[in-house]
């Protein structure tokens, strides 16, 4: 228990680096970190599938792309646009309005006891697959159908138009 | 039994440890003597009996040369670059089987650090990780040339990683499995995987060259060009450590090839020999067999990177989008079918 504070605690720490950080690839490297924390707890919940496929997925491809990005713009603190005064007021009234929602709705939260799960492998890959394809193969099929339109619909949208090209 | 666990780990993580090194020092030596070879010349030959003593030399040299940091890097990201890149490249060690449980003081001791069950995996995000030493190496030194030695070295490792995942998966279909010790018993004596996904090994073998960043597909470094690529800047131990950082990924390739798609520890006739030298030492052999394998990995790498010269980036790319992915998706699906009718039959 006392690992799962710690590495919550960790998380939250690198998720705050990642907003307050002024240098764009500092922010990316904190949110790869959390990213990093997130995969520890999966592991503590002994979701090993999911520790992993977010590790590859997460850390290993979709960061890359950020760091990718962020170096060829090329972002400098100088170069970084200034917020006028009455944006920054503005801000901190509306993120300070939102912490005392935040912290109203907790208070009325109530905890429940902890539910074990009533299989703790649940989350190894054999007995997930199982899962996936058997009971909720409908859901799953529809979601990477979604997933295939996004990477079409990617290509499409990248691909150059031939007709207005030649004019 | 709990103490005795540890100190069997702890052994194993030290003695894999200092392997590591001593066979990706080696391996410089082993490239320079090949490239000598295969240009008829001597190669090193001053240092030490055949040159053996080369290795430590060079380190040596690269601990006393002067540290260089540019005056426009970002300091904290120049030193982070190299130490993440070795420090990635060591992981994919900790998975690997490299034998049969060898009996030692009455106890069974698996020679592997540890069997978790998502083992293919874990390779496969600890390799994607490899690729954020290039980067952020590339981007702190403050260059031109290092920046686009990173952003080649990201493009070109995405890239590749897809055709490797597809080729792995077809490997799955046939293995059932993601662990690396249930993989390594299944090809038991001359069942080794190649002989059922020759296809497969080839762009699983191509895309570890990429994935290495060696020749042919070195374009992150790629010196006609971009001077050094990523590593322009970087001089000493900094530089050392990204050279070492290669060497070790080419051994942990190398070994990952060898479990995957040639029988890790397995050779025809192993039953017979391990009924004659016993729980003790039949398995050893298998340990040598292993390395024996592994180094003639090693070798193919460095024989292809005095035989081929450099690809183009387009050539690159075109070769892993339009070649490799298709190629392994049909290499998905022949398997599939094949599979499904030899389980009707």
């Amino acid at each position: 228990m006392s690992l799962f504070y710690f590495v919550s605690f960790l998380s939250i720490l690198f998720s705050l680096l990642v907003i307050f950080t002024k240098n764009p690839v500092y922010s990316v490297l904190a949110l790869i970190a959390t990213f990093f924390t997130f995969t520890i707890q999966y592991i503590l919940l002994n979701a090993q599938f999911l520790a992993v496929v977010n590790f590859i997925v997460y850390m290993g491809a979709i960061m890359v792309l950020f760091l990718f990005v962020l170096m060829l713009m090329n972002l400098n603190k100088e170069s970084e646009p200034m917020k006028s005064n009455l944006i920054k007021v503005v801000g901190v009234i509306a993120g300070g309005t939102l912490l005392v929602t935040l912290v109203g709705a907790t208070k009325m939260l109530q905890t429940s006891e902890v539910s074990a799960l009533p299989n703790s492998d649940i989350g190894l890959v054999e007995n997930l697959g199982k899962v996936l394809f058997n009971e909720f193969l409908l859901p799953f099929e529809l979601s990477s159908i979604l997933l295939l339109t996004a990477l079409v619909g990617a290509v499409l949208l990248a691909k150059k138009d031939k007709r207005t090209q030649n004019g | 039994m709990e103490v005795a666990f540890l100190i069997e780990k702890t052994v194993l993580v030290l003695v894999l440890f200092t392997l590591t090194l001593s066979i990706a020092a080696y391996s410089t030596w082993l490239e320079r003597k090949v490239a000598a070879w295969l240009q008829d010349r001597v190669g090193p030959n001053r240092a030490g009996i055949f040159g053996l003593l080369q290795p430590l030399a060079d380190g040596g040299k690269m601990f006393f040369k002067e540290e260089i940091i540019p005056s426009g890097a970002n300091k904290w990201l120049f030193i982070a670059g190299p130490s993440l890149a070795l420090l990635v490249s060591f992981l994919g060690s900790a998975v690997l089987p490299f034998g049969q449980n060898i009996e030692l003081f009455g106890r069974s001791i698996p020679l592997q650090v540890t069997d978790i069950n998502v083992g293919i995996l874990y390779i496969f995000g600890v390799v994607s990780l490899g690729v954020y030493g290039i980067m952020i190496g590339g981007w702190a030194s403050n260059n031109k040339y290092s920046l686009m030695g990173a952003i080649r070295g990201a493009s070109q490792n995405i890239s590749y990683e897809i055709a490797m995942g597809l080729s792995i998966i077809a490997l799955l279909l046939v293995t059932n499995s993601l662990s690396f010790k249930v993989i390594a018993e299944q090809q038991h004596g001359w069942h080794w995987n190649i002989l059922v996904q020759p296809l497969g090994f080839l762009i699983f073998l191509i895309c570890s060259f990429a994935e290495t960043n060696r020749v042919p597909f070195d374009l992150p470094e790629c010196e006609t060009e971009l001077i050094g690529g990523y590593q322009t800047e970087y001089s000493g131990f900094k530089m050392g450590a990204y050279m070492f950082s290669e060497y070790i990924n080419m051994f942990v390739s190398s070994a990952v090839m060898a479990v995957l798609y040639f029988g890790g520890y397995n050779y025809p006739g192993m039953d017979t020999v391990n009924e004659l030298l016993g729980p003790t030492w039949g398995p050893l052999i298998g340990v040598v067999v292993m390395f024996a394998k592994i180094i003639a990995f090693i070798f193919f790498f460095m024989w292809v990177r005095w035989t081929v010269p450099r690809f183009r980036y387009d050539q690159l790319m075109d070769l892993g989008w339009k070649v490799l992915i298709p190629l392994a998706i049909a290499n998905i699906v022949i398997t599939a079918i094949v599979i499904t009718i030899v389980d009707k039959l």
